[in-house]
């Protein structure tokens, strides 16, 4: 019985453990010092923390993996180009923009939701294909109507050709200002204290929503939509909910990353933050159908870890830079594939368990 | 004495598109009473029980005839939620739980305990955060009311089956107007010692003035919990009676019991094949579909015979022709002129000349959006290479489409098909006309071993007539041997040399077709 517990175990957590082992070999070989990793894990930490968090609820509402939450990220970076562009600086910018991205990836996500009402049990690849089309909207936005439609008045932003958004706008009238709001260093190692406070809260407002009446309903919707639905809990509305809360904490999620880089890639920053996240959440543990708070933290160390030791281990081994940025990027499409296919092949051993069980209790009854 | 009925059901009368399902129903129930409410299948109790809960599927299919009185109030049920406000409950034969709630928030699911947030105010009252300590008394008066004891933290994905159903049941009874509960075979899963412990609550909720509406198929159940039992059969109440008054022996009468004097069909009263070789055994069969599970059947099928299979809906009688063809999981084994037959792989079936006419049609059965002539020679084509002309030296084939349509033309005109032309889509045509083409599909592949599940289900009776013929023809024509599996017993006993009864996943007795329908009735009843 425990042998087969362990086994269980050892499967649930593969992923993890695939990670730690390549953390452990690659580390030494990188020739990093202790005190540079720490302080790199712990910036992104602060980094990331918050937008992996924002696609906790749709996983909860049994919507999987939303890879959507770059329309949120698209939301986000809107905000803080239009606060860039006013002059607005520091916190009370980044607050702006938090306040301008809302109600914009909250109009994202209810659109989102409601194509995901209309593609249940297909969320994910709708999801994702999603993002493209509302990328291509973004991009008529930033590149045409920003300057006629939308005033930009700054050179710095603006094209030279008089519209459109330079592909690249500096934020350091906000760069890390939120992070050393209230500095703090221990040991060498620099902590984003207030960024830490805000993931902090999330990471409440999650737990405290699991208990609310919404939540539970959520749960419920998660598993059975058709009980949910005959036990009266609206299924639709439920689902768009956790569609519009996910993609609005993406939004402000994104504000956070960005104020932490200094500067937006206007047409690229948002385009791979969704795939990241999604295999960092995964690399933590989490599964399409089950995701914790542990899950984000733990998925953020192992796969940041792996982010920055294998480029520099790849160098040291082969003497080119390039090995290590080619083998991050194919890490995380690997990691999602692997999640992918352990969901499913779950789902059968599910099944056929029921139907060893059907042998078995006939074996016994023949023989008893 | 005196007090006016809690429920009364009044000439109900209910078609689906013009067909009688539900005929001058009349039905009255005091508080507190127990009725038992049997029959076969497709005799009306869902249907009949669907009306009293206002079912979607009631309204959709264009409403009810006569009147429903609940506590001398006139009522018209617009969908289950109101008639659970009205205070009937039901438990469904299919559970209707979250895995992974605990017992407690499936007995509670959408009615918990809340307590208010500061949330709520700002934006609705789903904002409430849960009060789990009074969720778990609420639970537990709900389990205690009851009288079985469930653990009431356990998920419900870890418990056994019959914690389940009275998770379901406990869910009933937490409401607080409830009134009329009704159940719809709640002890076909349970084991014999659940099954007790839900009747003696039954008991216990009678004396609290619940009326329960009971429907069983154990009709010892009956006997030894209801009041009175009500027998339907064929859309009619056909008998009424106390419970004190009656036996096991007379329901299964009414239950069964159709007009045998003025039948004149000829039946296959004797067993006269005892001799003849035995083409298929089936030996140790398990078959894991869900709604149909089969448990350690044994079945010989004899060369060029036809071989029913019957009984209630649920006992397992489909998974047979499906676990053996390999659409579900099964295992044990099956031999078929001397030779292995494995299991779980549809194709080497096909290949060992089985072919299988699917219950579901549309699903299993049909290329929908493909032409008649598709759906005809498709597996034809796919297992045995007809229909096809070969170049190189079978290096490339091409689709005959000449032969394709000339067997189509053959089958439509044989099976007296009803469609525009042979290249018309399968989806347009009526239900009985596409079972002519499952049919067609089967024949065109020749088999040695024809699997037919119910044949008939969901068509017109001319169309209905047509196929048992095409089937007894194909058999003495060629010489194939058929098993056919059936839920109605008049079909099968007209159509067949023997019928098996399966009952609890298990085969329980081989009958003549012509053995009496009261035999055939008690070994449908045996085991479940």
């Amino acid at each position: 019985m425990s042998n087969k517990n362990i086994g269980d175990y050892l499967r649930r957590f593969s992923v993890p453990i695939m990670f730690v082992i390549i953390c452990a070999v690659c580390a030494p070989i990188s020739g990093l010092s202790p005190s540079y990793l720490a302080n790199e894990i712990v910036t992104r930490m602060g980094r990331n923390a918050f937008l992996i968090l924002s696609l906790l609820i749709p996983i909860m509402a049994g919507m999987g993996l939303n890879f959507s939450m770059t329309l949120g990220a698209m939301a986000g970076e809107i905000g803080l180009i239009l606060v860039c562009d006013w002059q607005i600086v520091g916190i009370p910018g980044m607050v702006l923009a938090m306040i301008i991205s809302i109600p914009i990836s909250a109009l994202l996500g209810l659109f989102c939701g409601k194509v995901l009402n209309m593609a249940k049990g297909r969320e994910m690849i709708t999801s994702y294909i999603i993002s493209f089309f509302i990328n291509g909207i973004y991009q008529l936005v930033v590149l045409y109507l920003m300057g006629p439609v939308i005033p930009i008045k700054h050179s710095t932003i603006k094209l030279p050709r008089g519209y459109g958004v330079r592909n690249t706008v500096s934020l350091l009238s906000m760069r890390q200002k939120l992070d050393n709001l209230i500095p703090l260093s221990i040991a060498g190692v620099k902590i984003p204290v207030a960024t830490f406070i805000i993931v902090f809260i999330l990471c409440l407002v999650i737990i405290w929503f699991r208990k609310t009446k919404l939540g539970q309903d959520m749960r419920a919707v998660g598993q059975d939509m058709e009980v949910a639905k005959d036990a009266g809990i609206d299924v639709e509305r439920t689902r768009i909910i956790s569609m519009v809360l996910s993609t609005v904490f993406a939004g402000i999620g994104m504000i956070i990353y960005l104020q932490n880089m200094g500067n937006i890639a206007t047409y690229s920053s948002h385009s791979q933050i969704g795939m990241f996240c999604i295999a960092a959440l995964l690399v933590g543990g989490a599964s399409v159908d089950k995701a914790s708070i542990g899950n984000v933290f733990l998925g953020i160390i192992l796969f940041h870890t792996m982010f920055i030791v294998a480029p520099k281990a790849g160098t040291v081994i082969t003497g080119d830079s390039m090995i290590g940025e080619y083998f991050r990027v194919f890490v995380s499409y690997a990691v999602i594939t692997v999640a992918l296919i352990m969901y499913e092949t779950n789902k059968r051993k599910n099944k056929s368990r029921a139907s060893a069980q059907l042998a078995l209790e006939q074996e016994e009854e023949v023989n008893g | 004495m005196g007090k006016a009925p809690l429920l009364e059901m009044k000439n109900i009368k209910k078609d689906f598109f013009g067909n009688q399902v539900l005929t001058d129903i009349n039905l009255t129930l005091k508080e507190g009473e127990v009725i038992g409410l049997c029959g076969e299948n497709g005799a009306g109790k869902s249907t009949l029980m669907k009306i009293l809960f206002g079912a979607d599927v009631i309204r959709e299919t264009g409403g009810y005839g006569g009147d429903i009185i609940l506590n001398g109030e006139k009522v018209s049920f617009q969908s289950p939620f109101d008639a659970i406000a009205k205070g009937i409950g039901m438990v469904h034969q299919e559970f209707s739980l979250i895995p992974g709630f605990t017992a407690t928030e499936n007995i509670l699911l959408n009615r918990e305990s809340k307590k208010k947030s500061v949330l709520s105010d700002l934006f609705s009252d789903r904002m409430d955060t849960l009060d789990r300590k009074d969720m778990d008394t609420r639970a537990a008066e709900a389990i205690k009311k009851m009288g079985v004891n469930i653990d009431q933290n356990m998920l419900t994905s870890n418990m056994p089956v019959g914690h389940k159903q009275f998770t379901e049941i406990a869910r009933e009874l937490s409401k607080e107007q409830l009134k009329l509960l009704i159940l719809d075979e709640p002890t076909a899963v349970l084991t014999e010692k659940e099954a007790e412990a839900l009747l003696e609550s039954i008991r216990g909720m009678s004396k609290r003035g619940i009326a329960v509406i009971f429907i069983t198929h154990r009709l010892g159940e009956i006997l030894s919990v209801c009041d009175r039992v009500i027998t339907m059969r064929d859309g009619y109440v056909v008998n009424e009676s106390e419970t004190k008054d009656t036996s096991i022996a007379e329901i299964t009468k009414w239950m069964v019991g159709r007009d045998v004097e003025g039948s004149d069909a000829d039946y296959v009263t004797e067993d006269t094949g005892v001799n003849k070789k035995i083409v298929m055994s089936i030996r140790k069969l398990w078959v894991d579909m869900p709604g149909e599970t089969v448990r350690n059947v044994n079945l010989d099928v004899r060369e060029g015979e036809i071989l029913g299979i019957g009984g209630l809906a649920g006992q397992g009688k489909l998974g047979i022709p499906n676990g053996v063809m390999g659409l579900y999981q099964a295992g044990g084994t099956v031999t078929f002129d001397g030779i292995d037959i494995p299991l779980n792989n549809p194709r080497r079936c096909l290949d060992s000349s089985f072919a299988f006419v699917s219950e579901d049609r549309r699903g299993v059965g049909l290329l929908l959006d493909e032409s008649l002539e598709w759906n005809i020679s498709f597996p034809a084509m796919q297992i045995q290479d007809k229909f096809l002309k070969k170049y190189l030296g079978g290096l490339i084939k091409w689709r005959d489409d000449a032969a394709i349509k000339e067997v189509t033309d053959k089958y439509i005109d044989e099976l007296k098909i009803k469609c525009t032309s042979s290249t018309q889509k399968a989806k347009e045509l009526s239900g009985g006309n596409q079972q002519k083409v499952c049919l067609a599909k089967a024949f065109a592949l020749e088999p040695k071993l024809l699997f037919v599940s119910e044949p008939t289900r969901g068509i017109d009776v001319g169309a209905k007539a047509l196929v048992l013929d095409a089937l007894k023809k194909f058999n003495k024509e060629k010489g194939v041997t058929i098993v056919m599996v059936s839920s109605e017993l008049e079909e099968l006993r007209r159509t067949c040399d023997r019928i098996a009864i399966v009952s609890g996943g298990k085969v329980s007795g081989i009958l003549p077709a012509g053995e009496q329908l009261e035999k055939f009735g008690e070994l449908m009843l045996q085991n479940c």
